[in-house]
């Protein structure tokens, strides 16, 4: 079995895998980061979404070994030293999620979403969420959500520099 | 720390100084959740998460074929693969796996087939379990699966619902008949109404007779957490965890169809992602995963993919619907008859023959009718089980109606408010007993519709339609009208029980005082999404004055919630919030007799309000954390009184209750192209009393959402071989946030009478209203081209179809467009039932 | 939801990817992105012993200027094809089709060669790149051969890309200065193209090519001439669907394809005319 080095959430891993292990079983079996899930086979959903190098990817659709030197987050290491990031703050804020399966994914493409347009239109968020599923808010609660961490990680990252 | 009996005369006098007169003002808060943190930040706790030490991983084998004799199965090969445990086939556990229950036997007379958990001889839809494999890791159990050799021998299947219905090919050819009961409701039987045919003979005579066939088409509940069950056999007990809405009935129907004792089994219904009535149910699965952990007394688990999930777990909806509306020339309603064919695809579920059944009280909806019929006759397929769908036959009633009234306005020359307003039930004449003899008891059809016309702009919208009309813009708007009630709070358990279900629909809740003023409630109602913890903190918050964030809401382990009825049929606020009330009331009054012993003034002479006792014209009081930690100390307690507030409660409402609302949508159809897109959307609900504004507001968006999928994407489609083709996320087309916009939502008030909260329930409202909202509105938007139906879901295809069938050419005007057709000729009910499966999604 | 066991290599350079196919053979698979294949592992449709991922060879990724042509090395992504400023001027057709892809994940992911060897009828690369009158750069033991788009695609799920060959880079002649539209049209946004549309166009002169219309991409001739002819937008684009073979299934039968066709044609024409 080949063996990969990740670095996930910000500490490093050194496994085996199979090279048939999906990252999100990765994830999930090995490393036990059951904060990825998986809803679905075909790669629609979007409920395993994760940053690989920084941009947004479906882990189930990246075999473990194609992460071998890369660096992924997870929702578990979007918070940082007990805060969470304004994009959870708004999904809790904005009640942009009920059953919150979809939600890790959701939060994850979001992010990616807002760094890459801070001024997204409401358009452009529903385009730009256009690959993850949900079943339980109707996306009304989600697109205010996405609007608000967008202008909340603006702010913040305004302040930080400041 | 020791703590000496002053330490808590300390505490108590602490306790004094609280001020909770906030608290009692938590009802109507748009508090944000308590259950957010875990779910925003990775913690939550889903079934698939759990890993035991020792557990083997089960991968089902399932049959490809719709109907089809087991022949052989030979699993020598799969039993010598790496890591494999154990492979069963059905012939394994025939005598221990029973046949899963269903709960609602609508007639004395209803026919059902055995339904092993892992087919025994003959398969009877595609996807039915024929064997499982047991493994240390799940690539080896799904290795290992593939190697499972089954030899089938092909019988005919009956897959088209009125085909089956002839009997010309069984489901079951042991049954003799796909005619699994016949149900009937008639007013002048019931003598709770008139006699339609008499009414339908008058109106064909001197009034308006319209009949139309309207479809329901298959849909698949598509929760978007796949079901998942851990068994862990510790000992004597067997300990259940299971994505599933119904812990309680879970383990009652596992002693049942097992034989284990009910005391022997444990479910846990941990966070569980969304169900909309498709994890109400006991599965096939469940029951595998329990006889393999027994079998090889180790825990097991098995997890579902989403091709397995679309393809096994049940499906919603599917009926045709006759309908023959009878009316005055003015266009007030005489009669309704409803002839209906309920597909129950190849087993019965929990609740499979009772949901038709729950739409028979709605087709009435909000109107006076004198005369009403209703005929329903389930029918087997061999398709994948059908059973509870978001509303669970009251969308399908509400649609037939919604969509009638329509066509009825279209004859009567009128405004389909207009003739709503016409047969509706006047504010003022609530409580209204309907022709199915359900007692209405509060609502407001006058002020909900004029609100949202308000918000929508109606008449404006109207006149931009004309407007689109006369210049023959090749985008077209339409306008559609849906004034929905629906029976809630599943329920009366009297009712239940004379529809011959079998069960209550009650629901039990306990209120635990801890010594430091915090609060436990247990709820037997187990959410799975809803908010159930926020709400329910918020009610005891407010009626026993304590801080929101000092009540912890426990629910979904039969171990910690040992009593309840679970979560469906927007029941949880308006009978399991009514237990918990009952609780608290309980609480306040086993308090009451203690706090008057240590203020020393009598019981009668003290009020409670905002958490505090205090004796009438003082200002001596005492807080009920106070009074909590004083019951524990017991130190101090009159004679004869037990030293506890803890209290249950277990509410059986009297009635349903009756949410309603007027929904509106606006649509533009491209007539080029078919493509509807919903333009903008209100909705004014009356769900009574709301706790949460919130938790509401997301309710119904989702709901709309749900309910417009209905109406544009969704469906589930059989090939002829009985194959679900619609069997992935690629095919089955749930919406995006790309193609869904943001809705106006609003709400009217007119309080339920049948709990204390004064609420209705908004758990189906939304998916219940929007479907017939959206189709009258695609309808409306081509109807000027003689379209009197499009069949769901109103695909791009099908209503270009039905424009190409009315003969019109994108670009013409109104007037150019009625050229091509004889006003009535082009008014075919049956667009989009072109036998072409590929068309059509039905199989021919 | 797991794919059979098989062996996995990740060559850095495209020699050692050569060698590498060819020493397996027929049971091996090349990953690109991998966002077609990995939902058919997954699904265990097909089940090759041997993948050869093309990840890791830097020199199969990025986008050039080449004088008259701009060159797209085969594991770009679709998302960096999308934004690409030299695609946007001189392909404008090729970076709309990019954005329609999938969704944003997938994009991030998927690379235009392997979506273009993958050569599902409905993904969206293949008509741009017809469109455009591409050359496909294929490379193998016997050295590189350059594939013009219109012999590229051979059938379903095929291609000219023979046995022990790899896809190198898309070269795309400068359209610099013409109009570029692509019409794709969905029932939910995620879907595959039902039907789409890519023109090309500038003065008297359209190139128009169909996805999803037949088992390739097609190039709409019949539109072209018409164009070229002098015709008027709405009736050249009336013969959109001649020589088509479009499938028929959930979305719509071949029929209603036709018609869209004509329709998206219209659309894209028109667009990329400026109107």
């Amino acid at each position: 079995m080949p063996r990969i080095s990740v670095k996930v959430d910000g500490v490093t891993y050194s496994d085996d895998v199979e090279p048939r292990t999906l990252l999100v079983h990765y994830l999930r079996e090995t490393l036990g980061k059951v904060g990825t899930v998986i809803g679905c086979d075909t790669s629609n959903c979007g409920a395993c979404t994760v940053h690989l190098d920084g941009r947004s990817v479906k882990s189930c659709n990246v075999l473990a070994v194609q992460a071998d030197g890369r660096e992924v987050t997870t929702i578990e290491g979007l918070a940082t030293n007990g805060r969470l990031h304004p994009m959870q703050q708004a999904f809790h804020d904005c009640h942009a999620l009920q059953c919150g399966f979809c939600t890790p994914g959701m939060i994850m493409q979001a992010v990616d979403l807002v760094t890459e347009n801070p001024n997204a239109s409401e358009a452009e968020i529903r385009e730009g969420m256009e690959g993850n599923l949900c079943r339980c808010t109707g996306y009304h609660n989600i697109v205010k959500a996405v609007q608000q961490g967008a202008s909340a990680t603006a702010s913040a990252a305004g302040g930080e520099q400041s | 720390m020791t703590v000496s009996p002053d330490a808590v005369e300390d505490l108590i006098e602490e306790r004094k100084d609280v001020d909770t007169s906030d608290n009692e003002r938590e009802i109507g808060k748009a508090r944000t959740r308590k259950e957010d943190e875990r779910l925003i930040t990775g913690r939550t706790k889903w079934t698939d998460n759990i890993q035991l030490p020792g557990m083997v991983h089960l991968v089902m084998v399932r049959s490809p074929f719709a109907h089809a004799t087991i022949t052989n199965i030979d699993t020598s090969e799969a039993k010598t693969a790496p890591g494999v445990y154990a492979v069963l086939t059905g012939q394994d556990v025939a005598d221990q796996q029973g046949s899963l229950p269903t709960a609602w036997p609508i007639t004395p007379d209803q026919k059902a087939p055995p339904h092993p958990a892992i087919a025994v001889d003959r398969v009877a839809f595609s996807g039915e379990v024929v064997a499982v494999v047991a493994a240390r890791t799940l690539a080896e159990a799904r290795d290992a699966a593939e190697l499972v050799d089954v030899d089938y021998d092909e019988l005919p299947a009956a897959l088209d619902l009125k085909e089956a219905a002839d009997d010309t090919v069984l489901a079951h050819p042991d049954l003799g008949t796909n005619k699994s009961a016949f149900w009937q409701f008639d007013s002048a039987t019931a003598e709770t109404g008139g006699s339609v045919d008499e009414a339908i003979e008058a109106a064909r005579a001197d009034g308006i007779v319209i009949e139309r066939e309207y479809r329901q088409q298959r849909l698949i509940p598509a929760f978007m957490e796949p079901r998942s069950t851990v068994v862990d056999p510790t000992g004597e007990q067997f300990v259940m965890w299971s994505a599933t809405q119904v812990p309680h009935i879970l383990r009652l129907m596992l002693s049942l169809t097992l034989g284990v004792p009910e005391s022997k089994v444990r479910v846990i219904a941990p966070d569980v992602g969304g169900g909309f009535g498709g994890k109400l149910q006991v599965t096939p699965e469940e029951i595998i995963t329990f006889l393999v952990a027994r079998h090889l007394r180790k825990p097991a688990k098995w997890t579902e993919t989403r091709s397995e999930s679309l393809m096994a777990a049940h499906h919603g909806r599917d009926q045709w619907q006759r309908l023959t509306l009878a009316a005055d020339k003015d266009g007030k309603v005489t009669a309704l008859k409803v002839d209906l064919l309920a597909d129950m695809g190849a087993y019965l579920g929990l609740v499979t023959p009772g949901v038709p059944i729950l739409g028979a009280f709605m087709f009435n909806a909000i109107y006076k009718f004198p005369a009403y019929q209703f005929n329903c006759t389930n029918i087997f397929t061999n398709k994948t089980w059908t059973d509870a769908y978001r509303g669970a036959g009251r969308p399908e009633a509400t649609y037939a109606i919604e969509r009638l009234m329509d066509e009825l306005a279209v004859e009567v020359g009128v405004d389909p408010l207009e003739i709503r307003e016409m047969n509706w039930i006047k504010h003022e004449e609530f409580p209204f007993t309907s022709v199915c003899g359900l007692e209405y008891d509060s609502g407001n059809y006058e002020a909900a519709t004029e609100r949202a016309k308000e918000l929508f702009d109606y008449d404006a919208l109207r006149a931009e339609q004309k407007q689109r009309r006369e210049s023959g813009d090749p985008v077209q708007l339409g306008l559609g009208v849906s004034t929905f009630t629906e029976m809630c709070g599943l329920a009366p358990s009297r009712v239940l029980g004379s529809l011959s279900y079998g069960a209550g629909g009650w629901e039990h809740a306990s209120i635990r005082m801890l010594p430091t003023g915090k609060v436990e409630v247990v709820t037997g109602s187990s959410a799975h999404g809803q908010g159930h913890e926020t709400a329910w903190s918020q009610i005891v918050a407010d009626r026993l004055g304590v801080a929101f964030e000092d009540v912890e809401v426990l629910h979904g382990d039969t171990q910690i919630s040992h009593k309840g009825l679970d979560t469906y049929g927007s029941r949880s606020l308006v009978v399991g919030g009514e237990a918990v009330i009952q609780a608290a009331n309980k609480v306040i009054e086993k308090a009451r007799p203690i706090a008057a012993h240590l203020l020393e003034a009598s019981a009668d002479d003290l009020e409670f309000q905002a958490g505090r006792f205090t004796v009438k014209g003082t200002d001596q009081g005492m807080a009920l954390g106070e009074i909590a930690l004083a019951t524990f100390a017991a130190h101090n307690l009159p004679d004869g009184v037990e030293p506890s507030l803890d209290s249950d409660a277990t509410f059986d409402p009297v009635n349903f209750s009756f949410p309603h609302g007027t929904h509106l949508c606006a649509v533009e159809v491209d007539t080029e192209t078919g493509m509807t897109k919903v333009r903008s959307y209100v909705s004014v609900d009356d769900i009574g009393n709301i706790v949460n504004p919130l938790i509401v507001e997301g309710q119904i968006h989702g709901g709309i959402v749900q309910g417009i999928a209905q109406a544009l994407w969704e469906e589930a489609v059989y090939d002829d071989q009985g194959t679900l083709v619609s069997g992935s996320f690629v095919d089955y087309t749930l919406p995006t946030s790309a193609d869904t916009i943001s809705f106006v939502t609003d709400n009217t008030v007119s309080p339920s009478t049948t709990n204390s909260l004064g609420a209705k329930g908004v758990g189906e409202a939304g998916c219940i209203a929007s479907t017939p909202a959206v189709v009258n509105a695609v309808v409306d938007a081509v109807r000027h081209l003689g379209i009197n139906d499009i069949r769901m879901p109103c695909t791009p295809e099908r209503v270009w179809k039905a424009i190409q069938s009315a003969g019109y050419h994108s670009g013409e005007t109104t007037a150019e467009a009625q050229e091509h057709f004889v006003e009535g000729e082009a008014n075919q009910d049956q667009v989009g039932n072109d036998p072409s499966a590929a068309v059509t999604g039905e199989q021919s | 939801m797991i794919p059979t066991a098989f062996d996995y290599v990740a060559p850095t350079s495209l020699e050692d990817a050569l060698s590498a196919l060819a020493e397996a053979g027929d049971d091996a698979k090349v990953l690109g992105g991998g966002q077609s294949l990995l939902p058919v592992l997954r699904l265990r449709l097909n089940a090759p012993e041997k993948i050869v991922d093309l990840s890791r060879i830097d020199s199969l990724r990025g986008i050039s200027d080449d004088g008259d042509t701009i060159v797209i090395g085969a594991m770009t992504t679709h998302d960096e094809v999308a934004r690409s400023e030299l695609v946007r001027e001189h392909a404008a057709v090729l970076a709309e089709a990019a954005s329609t892809v999938a969704d944003p994940q997938i994009r991030h992911r998927g690379t235009l060669g392997g979506a273009l060897v993958h050569a599902d009828p409905a993904g969206d690369l293949g008509a741009p790149v017809l469109a455009l009158d591409a050359e496909l750069v294929v490379v193998g033991a016997g050295g590189e051969r350059r594939i013009p788009a219109g012999e590229f695609f051979q059938d379903l799920f095929e291609t000219a890309v023979g046995e022990g060959e790899l896809l190198t880079a898309i070269r795309i002649p400068k359209h610099t200065g013409w109009g570029g539209a692509y019409e794709k049209f969905v029932r939910v946004s995620h879907q595959w193209s039902i039907v789409a549309v890519a023109a090309v166009t500038r003065d008297g002169e359209a190139k128009v090519a169909l996805t999803n219309m037949g088992s390739t991409p097609l190039r709409a001739s019949a539109v072209e001439s018409a164009i070229a002819d002098g015709a008027s937008v709405k009736d050249a684009a009336a013969k959109a669907a001649e020589g088509t073979n479009p499938p028929s299934d959930l979305n719509g039968d071949s029929d209603y394809r036709a018609h869209l066709a004509t329709v998206l044609t219209r659309r894209a024409l028109a667009r990329a005319m400026g109107g």
